[in-house]
């Protein structure tokens, strides 16, 4: 193994088991912490992809700042018992589960069997693509359509959350 | 193997010289207070006090470690390590020197000189808020949480202008590299004022300031751990070496914010007018370095100074700074800045 | 590439509606009296970009780097968006009055969620097409809980949110797929790949999980759950809105991404649809039989007629294709007005909705009474009216596909819806007044559903007018 695999399936490892432990652990704190972990990971394999940029703002969003508000009203709702939180097993849960099995042994089936994946090397001008400069020259040229549109999406979302927050009722004149 | 040599003795030299400092700026902090309030501070301990660290240092690792009854045992240990870790680590990007030969090797005075370090920097800034949050939640106690909640409100609100204040000087740098962003700020601006980003983005300059106050908890903005209110806030259930490691990170964060500063703003390693003198490049790099030195204890001092000279705010009066002054000022600084180098005067 | 002047141009019609919205924003802080004029602002910004839809119409073109089309089936669309808007709009007027609302904030998210469609339908990467999903179901979520002192509306909510946040996974997930495998979110240039790339396994994978996505947002047997719910807590006039809008766009952008592998004939995925339309006909038909309460009742209407218009889009001939666009048309324009009649008669929130609630309503208010029977009819399907036409269109062309038992399937359930529509007709008609609410109609409530009723008339009258328009845009490529 060269050291990029070394690091990358160390980095799938952890991911994969921090992602299991969010839904598994019963304090959400845990839960949320397992979720950073998980995020830590994920920037780590953008790192390996070249995408620096990427990364580090994974985590300044996610990591930094959306875990942070998660954390917040985890503490807030300060759940005492978290064993009230067990879920009774009844067929429904049962059939949630054999339903995931299936589905992921379908994924399985054809991501690794019917679909075996040829080692793509990395594309020389991989390197370029993972900067800042030039993810800010396609932002503006070739994804301003999009770009524009997320504004959009973002103010209808604080619209939308300020609407729903407010405290006082306004009346219709 | 000089590849992974290299970073582990650079790191190492830079972690040593750290801890020192932080040890010493808990002396300066009091002497200086002391000197403010007509005192005379620490002086039993060594000549002038100045091994009262040591002192204090040893008995941290000896008072008994007391955990709370209903702490979350595994959080309660881990958020202190969660603080110090990321103090130190954001000295990894920052460029404090820029080069020195030593044996005939060229070295580069920076552990990593990673393409977005500025990002680099204000993502583990943003991380240190777990640490601070978490300890306030697994204290289980109330004036622990309420410090750890304002806390995460304080960082995360002062975060975005600070980011935002930083955007103009990657817009006249073109960059985030650090290393970049000091080499720029050699020369002058009419041949003898020091062209550093200070002089160029006064506004920012201020945001940021006032920024990395509110985001290292310093005073006027440590309400977090405002005593008359909170008891110790965050860290009131800590005691023995996790509350030394607090302490630690508290004043290793001051550092590495100092050091930002002086990178982004303050020139970095540049020592103005050093050309004019005929130095051999080694006594030119080793300069560089005490430049960079003198300006981050002088940013340091400054840090203490504010704290002992001005009241706290009001958690009301902190807000609406950071939201409604600061936020406004560093997006018009922005558009100004981005109007400018678009007139080509920047 | 630097996007030109001609590419705004050609998107003239989004940025428009947006400014409007906006502006909305804006001038709520600036000036005082506002309020009064926010509904008359709106539908001025909507009747502007209509008019630039209409100059745009005669050219296809694509923009900012092919990342959005305008033109013809672009312009179609908007068209339609704004006029679903404006009804939405002017029906609202009436029950702003009677509870709480905050009306500035309802038009903008209102044209907001109408920009959100109008990228849908215009979109030429999944890109575009994703956000603009983004934007409509956001503004959706906000707007199905705006009655906030509710607590229908809450869970409407919250399970619309949450359910629709799992549904975006899903459509991101197959987006990223199809991207491994073909390299591409242009639509045009993944249809390059078509049909070699059907034969990948990964594809396939990524097309299916997109479909799930989509048919989340269409309401899909067995992805529909939501819907009843959502539509009985939302304020009725937003039902209406989701119906139609939140439908048809979703139904755009479903033909732009999949009438091609659709018709390159994968039997894997016709299957799938099939089953879905099949599933949709049959649950929503049979479920709509019990319902007593009319958004309930019009709720399960409306994942039926997703499973007809469905057949349609399964066909992928030039009849189906246009029998889809022609009955998604009507289908929006009667839900509307369904909705809005609806609306009218509740006078509080959540009050007034039950069947009973609408026996001799021929006594009370003919117009009201005449305008529904209208869009009872033309849900059925009986002729003279546009449901009809727009039924014949998707089952011949289900036919001429050999696809025999979605048809039959299709007129069964037909039959079967007959008894839960007529049922509101004879409550209507032939029944006495059980209460005496006093029923208030606006001018422009008036003027809304008078609309409604001509166009459903119009259009089963005399089909080919609007055919003959669908003929002219439907030429995407």
């Amino acid at each position: 193994m060269t050291f990029e695999e070394i690091v990358f399936w160390s980095l799938v490892l952890v991911s994969g088991f921090a992602a299991l432990m969010v839904v598994i652990s019963r304090s959400p704190i845990a839960s949320a912490l397992y979720l950073i972990l998980n995020f830590f990971c994920l920037a780590g394999l953008y790192l390996t992809l070249n995408a620096q940029f990427i990364a580090v703002v994974h985590i300044i969003v996610y990591a930094g700042a959306i875990m942070v508000l998660f954390l917040f009203v985890i503490m807030l709702l300060n759940l005492q018992d978290e064993t009230k939180l067990r879920e009774r097993m009844n067929w429904k849960s049962f059939a949630a589960i054999a339903l995931s099995i299936l589905f992921l042994i379908e994924l399985f089936y054809i991501f690794i069997i019917k679909t075996p994946t040829p080692k793509i090397p990395i594309h020389p001008s991989s390197k370029e693509i993972g900067t800042v400069e030039y993810l800010g020259k396609i932002l503006f040229t070739e994804f301003l359509f999009p770009f524009e549109l997320t504004s959009i999406l973002l103010i209808a979302a604080i619209i939308g959350a300020v609407v729903l927050a407010k405290k006082k009722f306004e009346l219709t004149d | 193997m000089n590849l992974i040599l290299e970073p582990i003795v650079k790191i190492l030299i830079v972690l040593f010289i750290n801890l020192t400092l932080v040890s010493y700026l808990v002396l300066i902090e009091r002497k200086v207070s002391a000197y403010i309030q007509n005192r005379i501070g620490p002086n039993r301990v060594g000549p002038w006090g100045l091994l009262q660290s040591v002192a204090d240092v040893v008995k941290l690792f000896f008072k008994e470690d007391i955990v709370p009854k209903d702490a979350n045992k595994f959080i309660h240990s881990l958020a202190p390590v969660i603080s110090v870790v990321v103090a130190f680590s954001t000295f990894a990007v920052i460029p404090f020197g820029n080069k020195i030969t030593l044996y005939g090797n060229e070295y580069n005075l920076v552990i990593a000189d990673v393409n977005v370090g500025v990002l680099v920097i204000l993502a583990l800034t943003s991380l240190g808020v777990y640490g601070i949050t978490l300890s306030g939640w697994s204290s289980n106690n109330k004036y622990s949480l309420l410090g750890g909640l304002r806390s995460s409100a304080q960082m995360i609100s002062y975060e975005l202008s600070m980011g935002i204040s930083l955007i103009g000087i990657l817009l006249m740098t073109q960059s985030m590299r650090l290393t970049q962003i000091v080499a720029e700020q050699g020369g002058y601006i009419f041949g003898f004022i020091p062209n550093w980003n200070i002089f160029l983005q006064p506004i920012g300059f201020i945001i940021f300031l006032v920024s990395t106050f509110a985001e290292t908890n310093r005073l006027p903005f440590d309400l977090p751990e405002a005593e008359e209110e909170l008891v110790g806030g965050y860290h009131t259930e800590y005691s023995g070496m996790k509350f030394g490691l607090f302490f630690l990170a508290e004043y290793a964060s001051m550092i590495t914010a100092s050091a930002f500063i002086v990178t982004l703003f303050l020139g970095g390693w540049q020592a103005p007018f050093i050309e004019y003198f005929n130095f051999s490049p080694f006594v030119i790099s080793l300069l560089q370095l005490s430049a960079f030195a003198i300006k981050v204890l002088f940013v340091l001092l400054f840090f203490i100074l504010i704290r002992w000279t001005i009241p706290r705010f009001r958690y009301d009066q902190l807000m609406n700074i950071g939201w409604k002054v600061m936020l406004p000022l560093s997006l018009l600084n922005l558009i100004v800045t981005a109007f400018l180098i678009l007139i080509n005067i920047l | 590439m630097i996007p030109t002047f001609q590419d705004y141009l050609n998107v003239a019609p989004i940025i428009i509606v947006s400014a409007t919205a906006l502006l909305e924003i804006v001038f709520q802080i600036i000036f005082k009296g506002f309020k009064k004029y926010v509904n008359i602002f709106s539908i001025l910004g909507l009747l502007i970009s209509i008019y630039f839809a209409i100059i745009n119409f005669d050219k296809v073109s694509m923009s900012f780097s092919n990342m959005v089309f305008s033109g013809k089936y672009a312009s179609f669309f908007e068209i339609l968006f704004c006029i679903i808007g404006i009804l939405t709009i002017l029906q609202s007027s009436t029950i702003q009055k009677y509870y709480s609302i905050n009306k500035i904030e309802y038009n903008v998210l209102i044209l907001i969620s109408i920009v959100g469609m109008m990228v849908m339908s215009a979109g030429a990467d999944l890109i575009s097409i994703f956000i603009g999903l983004e934007i409509m179901s956001i503004c959706f979520y906000v707007l199905a809980g705006f009655a906030r002192n509710q607590i229908i509306a809450n869970e409407a909510s919250l399970k619309y949110f949450l359910l629709g946040a799992f549904a975006t996974g899903f459509l991101l997930y197959g987006i990223a797929l199809i991207y491994g495998t073909v390299g591409t979110t242009n639509i045009i240039k993944i249809a390059q790949h078509y049909p070699i790339a059907l034969s990948l396994d990964l594809h396939l994978l990524g097309l299916i999980l997109l479909l799930i996505g989509l048919a989340f947002k269409v309401a899909l047997v067995p992805f529909h759950m939501w819907q009843p719910d959502v539509y009985e807590g939302a304020i009725t006039n937003v039902s209406g809105l989701m119906a139609s809008g939140g439908k048809t766009a979703a139904f755009a952008s479903f033909l732009l991404i999949f009438s091609i592998p659709l018709a390159a004939g994968n039997n894997n995925l016709i299957e799938i649809v099939s089953v879905l339309a099949a599933l949709s006909m049959i649950v929503g038909n049979i479920f709509g039989l019990v319902q007593q309460n009319i958004k309930r009742m019009l709720a399960y209407s409306s994942i039926a007629h997703t499973g007809y218009i469905l057949v349609g889009i399964i066909a992928t001939n030039n009849f189906g294709n246009h029998g889809a666009l022609f009955y998604l048309v009507v289908y929006s324009i009667t839900s509307v007005g369904a909705f809005g009649v609806a609306s009218i008669l509740e006078n509080e929130f959540g009050k007034n909705l039950n069947i009973n609630d609408y026996s001799g309503l021929s006594q009370k208010n003919k117009f009201l009474a005449f305008a529904m029977s209208v869009f009872m009819f033309s849900l059925i399907g009986i002729p003279p009216f546009a449901g009809f036409v727009g039924k014949y269109y998707l089952f011949a062309a289900a036919i001429q596909r050999d696809l025999t038992w979605l048809v039959i399937l299709g007129v069964l359930t037909s039959i079967v819806s007959l008894y839960y529509y007529l049922r509101l007709i004879v409550y209507m008609y032939f029944r006495d007044p059980e209460n005496q609410n006093n029923i208030i109609v606006t001018n422009d409530f008036k003027i809304a559903i008078s609309f409604s009723t001509i166009v459903v008339i119009l259009f089963g009258i005399y089909p080919s007018s609007l055919f003959s328009v669908i003929r002219y845009i439907f030429n995407i490529y």
